[in-house]
């Protein structure tokens, strides 16, 4: 048998349906007698809802329930919670304003939840939202979407309780020492620079699909879920009162999540709520325009950012101002994203001694924002890694020598940053040394000059970042204002005939857990992969689960499988010990047996699941028949994957064009289970990260608030002919502190490259006079960019 | 109600419309061919193309009236007699796909491109995906997979 355990490229198992067309997707799933569900959304940014007349829709042709906020607050359905609190510095805690599903009196964003059309057929449902939304009165209220502007005096407000639009106004780090920092430093880098906003555009629109039966009292949802059980929680907890036993929650094959997925949305609660009423099944699925309009946003900072240096280099201070636009409402996570997956990474890979940061969370009338693939972390590289290149400018330094100068040493390690989070592990001079080899770093100049001769000015860039996965553990995440614990379970059933089915709290929507998952069951027990089922996604058949995000599942999920895993072999030593005559001390396995030491008794796996099952002489006081175990992992500290992306770009002078012409990284994301997948992982970041870098812009109109970007006529999303293939690489240290030494891998591509976009079209252009470009770089920016430079210079 | 017939994955068959409904919702809602995905509302993403008459074709931005005696082939007709097509096999070969949901659109694409040229270069199988969007693998094990089915199909 081929390798198939921990290393190996094994071909996923779950490809085959996705490849035949035979995927289950939530909208794929229909139930007889399904009602289908319409959204009637607000077309304003912000208005006061002052009459609702659904009396014409109600009569339309299949309608069967038209209901308003009115109608939900009347059977008093709770807001949508946020499960992270944040304290301002003055320790007061965050504004939270209420989140209802379907508002009652005022709009807030564009696309806001104003009223729910039930009928027999999509279209009548359609249909009939279209004479809603004709009899609805609204009185038009003046918008604030931009987040610098945000918290002026005289912005328009978005809920009456949060003066100056302000949820908390938060600090990390210590103030004083930093500006000490800066009184005595050689040299002081500014920069402004704007994190523009994303859609994140899982190409699945969210879906789904509620069941109530009235005969037992049990609620059933399909939905397009990142995590659900934590949907089942919140859910019955806090927005709807179901009893938890009553409600099932089932993510089937989800189409991408990249975040988005995460988080409770109020149509799922809606659709629940109807369900139960009406006692009919009904489906809801969004078309793109809605998904643009609502589905959670990602980054959307604008910060300044000052990095001290001593004459030679070394920084000896960082001190960073941000604001952070939170939308319309505060969304599950969105208190988290700008602060504890934010500033404790402003360190970087670096030895600063000194760091401050502080962000202001606004509240805008925009859609709201919550983490998109990265979530945080690209934020606080992306200023990092840009900061560190133009200092190095100005200073006269190369770019990777200022780096390798300020990186935390290899034996430096666990490193305590100066923002809370200790480093377990990393090496980020040799992930540099393998990215500027694999990318002929040394060459680069006879690549500029061949450019030249064409026509192109070509630029090279280097981000070296550092970021934190599987957040954890429980106990300091709940010290720092988590409403929730982060763990995971599994459960290994070992079946009577010794194949093995995983229940997993983890969700794949594209990682291939059904792949990896079952290498580590093969890994552990010699199992083959196609005798192991991994199930995941339904709260009916897993214990429970926090989910899939922030790179958590193989550092979180699959070290509670790695768990559950030795819990079968010491019980399956039990086992053995008895059925051949040994005590358990002097029971071995490897390879698939149990073997008596020292002797030639052995029995195979197989035969030990058997025996748990048919135990015709089990000492029952002794020893419990099963072999079925289960593990809830709690980790220690975060991961911390950190590497260097280098990035080559050519740009057309003439039109601004920035054509990425290389992009080589190296990364080190702790042990590497599935090569193919974790490369495959890479790539996707990539292209998100470059995605952001030079093409995607979520923009509003400043005046209406209008959404501008509401199709992909008008996003840009990265497209084959955009992108090149990635040279991808890896030099792996191993977390110290779980089982497997694995870190996470899904967001390091959009997290390290951004910064290596951006400074490769500065290096590019830095001979016009050129220092610094926002993202999205696109053409017309590159261009006035360059006409600009030669204007200052004329 | 419109009664529209046609062939689809080689099989007979007919159905009552709304002269509104597309091609897509068809296959999906009345002939229960749930592989051909829909992505967006503006014929951008390209996970519902299906090939009507041998060519690709994205589905939402067809009538069903419009395929009325048209020869249509989902993803799920794509693999013949228990054997899978060269380009379903390199899509699976070179990990080319995560979520899966673009996946049946892509291959039915590729599926054409290769029908209409055997050897395309990297720049041509690039350029003729700028239909469909892939929003996890970075399109890189995409063009690699349409790169191998070319080869194979060339041998």
């Amino acid at each position: 048998m081929a390798n198939q355990g921990i290393g190996a490229s094994v071909k996923r198992k779950e490809d085959l349906r996705f490849i035949t067309g035979r995927g289950r997707y939530t909208d794929d799933i229909s139930v007889p007698g399904q009602l289908h569900a319409h959204v009637v959304r607000s077309p304003y940014a912000h208005a006061a809802i002052t009459a609702i007349d659904t009396s014409e829709a109600k009569n339309a042709p299949g309608v069967v329930a038209v209901f308003t906020g009115a109608d939900m607050a009347a059977d008093n359905v709770g807001s949508l919670p946020c499960g992270w609190l944040i304290h301002s510095k003055d320790g007061s805690p965050m504004v939270e304003p209420p989140y209802p599903p379907l508002v009652a009196d005022r709009a807030k964003h564009v696309g806001d939840n104003v009223a729910l059309v039930i009928a027999e057929t999509r279209q009548q449902a359609a249909q009939a939202g279209q004479l809603v939304a004709e009899n609805i009165e609204y009185d038009e209220l003046p918008a604030i979407v931009s987040t610098a502007g945000a918290a002026a005096d005289g912005a328009p407000q978005v809920h009456s309780e949060a003066a100056n639009n302000t949820c908390y106004d938060w600090e990390l780090g210590d103030k004083a020492a930093t500006d000490a920092a800066f009184a005595s430093a050689h040299h002081v880098t500014t920069l402004d620079v704007v994190q523009n906003r994303l859609v994140p555009n899982a190409i699945e629109p969210r879906a789904c699909l509620a069941e109530y039966d009235p005969a037992t009292g049990d609620y059933t949802l399909h939905l397009t879920s990142q995590n659900p059980h934590v949907i089942r929680l919140l859910m019955s907890a806090f927005v709807l009162g179901i009893p938890e036993h009553k409600l099932r929650i089932v993510a089937p094959d989800v189409g991408g999540g990249f975040g988005s997925k995460i988080f409770p949305y109020a149509e799922e609660a809606m659709l629940l709520w109807a369900a139960g009423k009406l006692g009919r099944a009904i489906k809801w699925t969004a078309e793109r325009s809605e998904s643009f309009m609502t589905d959670r946003h990602g980054r959307d900072h604008v910060t300044r950012v000052e990095l001290a240096l001593a004459k030679d280099g070394a920084f000896v201070g960082l001190r960073v101002a941000t604001i952070a636009n939170l939308g319309a409402y505060l969304s599950a996570f969105g208190s988290s994203i700008p602060t504890y997956l934010y500033g404790t990474l402003l360190a970087g890979c670096y030895t600063t001694p000194a760091v401050y940061v502080e962000v202001r969370a606004v509240f805008t009338n925009t859609a709201p924002v919550d983490a998109y693939r990265g979530a945080g972390r690209p934020e606080a590289a992306f200023l990092l890694e840009r900061v560190v290149d133009v200092a190095a400018r100005e200073m006269g330094i190369d770019p990777v020598e200022i780096r390798r100068k300020n990186f935390i040493p290899e034996d430096a390690f666990p490193y305590q940053t100066p923002v809370a989070l200790e480093y377990d592990s990393g090496n980020y001079h040799a992930t540099l040394d393998l990215a500027l080899e694999k990318s002929d770093y040394a060459g680069f100049e006879t690549r500029r000059d061949a450019a030249r001769q064409r026509g192109k000015l070509r630029g090279i860039g280097v981000s070296t970042y550092v970021e934190a996965c599987g957040i954890a553990p429980s106990s300091v995440a709940g010290a720092l204002g988590a409403r929730a614990g982060l763990y995971e379970s599994a459960q290994v059933r070992v079946h009577p005939t010794g194949s093995v089915t995983v229940y997993t709290g983890s969700h794949s929507h594209g990682q291939g857990h059904e792949t990896t998952f079952a290498q580590l069951v093969h890994e552990s027990l010699g199992v083959p992969v196609d005798q192991v089922e991994v199930v995941h996604g339904d709260t009916s058949k897993v214990a429970f689960g926090m989910g899939t995000y922030g790179s958590r599942s193989l550092a979180v999920g699959g070290v509670a499988l790695h768990n559950a895993l030795q819990k079968v072999i010491a019980k399956g030593k039990k086992i053995a010990a008895h059925m051949l005559e040994a005590s358990d001390a002097d029971i071995e396995f490897a390879e698939n047996s149990f073997a008596v030491t020292g002797t030639d008794r052995s029995m195979a796996f197989a035969d030990i699941a058997f025996a748990a099952y048919v135990p015709h002489n089990f000492p029952h006081d002794q020893l419990e028949p099963g072999l079925d175990e289960t593990a809830f992992y709690d980790p220690k500290n975060f991961t911390f994957p950190a590497g260097c992306h280098v990035v080559e770009v050519e740009i057309d002078p003439d039109t601004g064009a920035v054509e990425v012409v290389n992009v080589t990284v190296s990364d080190d994301v702790g042990r590497v289970i599935n090569p193919m997948i974790v490369d495959g992982q890479i790539h996707g970041g990539l292209a998100q990260g470059i995605g952001q870098a030079l093409f995607e812009d979520c923009q509003y109109d400043p005046e209406s608030g209008q959404l501008l970007t509401g199709s992909y006529m008008n996003y840009t999303m990265p497209r084959a002919a955009d992108l090149p293939f990635y040279n991808v690489g890896n030099h792996v240290t191993l977390c110290r502190h779980n089982a497997l030494g694995v870190k996470g891998v899904g967001e390091v591509g959009s997290i390290g490259v951004p910064p290596a976009v951006i400074n490769a079209i500065v290096d590019a252009l830095a001979h016009l006079g050129v220092t610094h470009i926002d993202m999205p770089a696109t053409p017309e920016r590159v261009w006035r960019a360059i006409r600009d430079a030669q204007a200052a210079k004329a | 109600m419109a009664t529209v017939s046609m062939r689809v994955n080689g099989k007979a068959v007919s159905a009552d419309v709304e002269p509104a409904t597309l091609l897509a919702e068809l296959l999906r809602e009345k002939l229960g061919l749930t592989g051909t995905h829909v992505g967006c509302d503006t014929s951008q993403c390209g996970a519902c193309v299906v090939h009507v008459g041998g060519k690709s074709v994205k589905s939402c931005t067809m009538l069903a009236v419009e395929a009325d005696g048209a020869e249509v082939k989902t993803i799920e007709g794509l693999a013949e007699n228990g054997q899978l097509h060269p380009v379903q096999e390199a899509f699976r070969e070179h990990h080319g796909l995560q979520c899966g949901f673009c996946t049946p659109g892509m291959i039915m694409s590729a599926v054409d491109l290769l029908a209409r040229t055997s050897d395309p270069s990297e720049r041509e199988i690039r350029d003729w995906l700028e239909g469909n969007l892939c929003r996890c693998t970075g399109y890189h094990n995409i063009v690699k997979a349409v790169q191998a089915a070319a080869r194979a199909g060339r041998e």
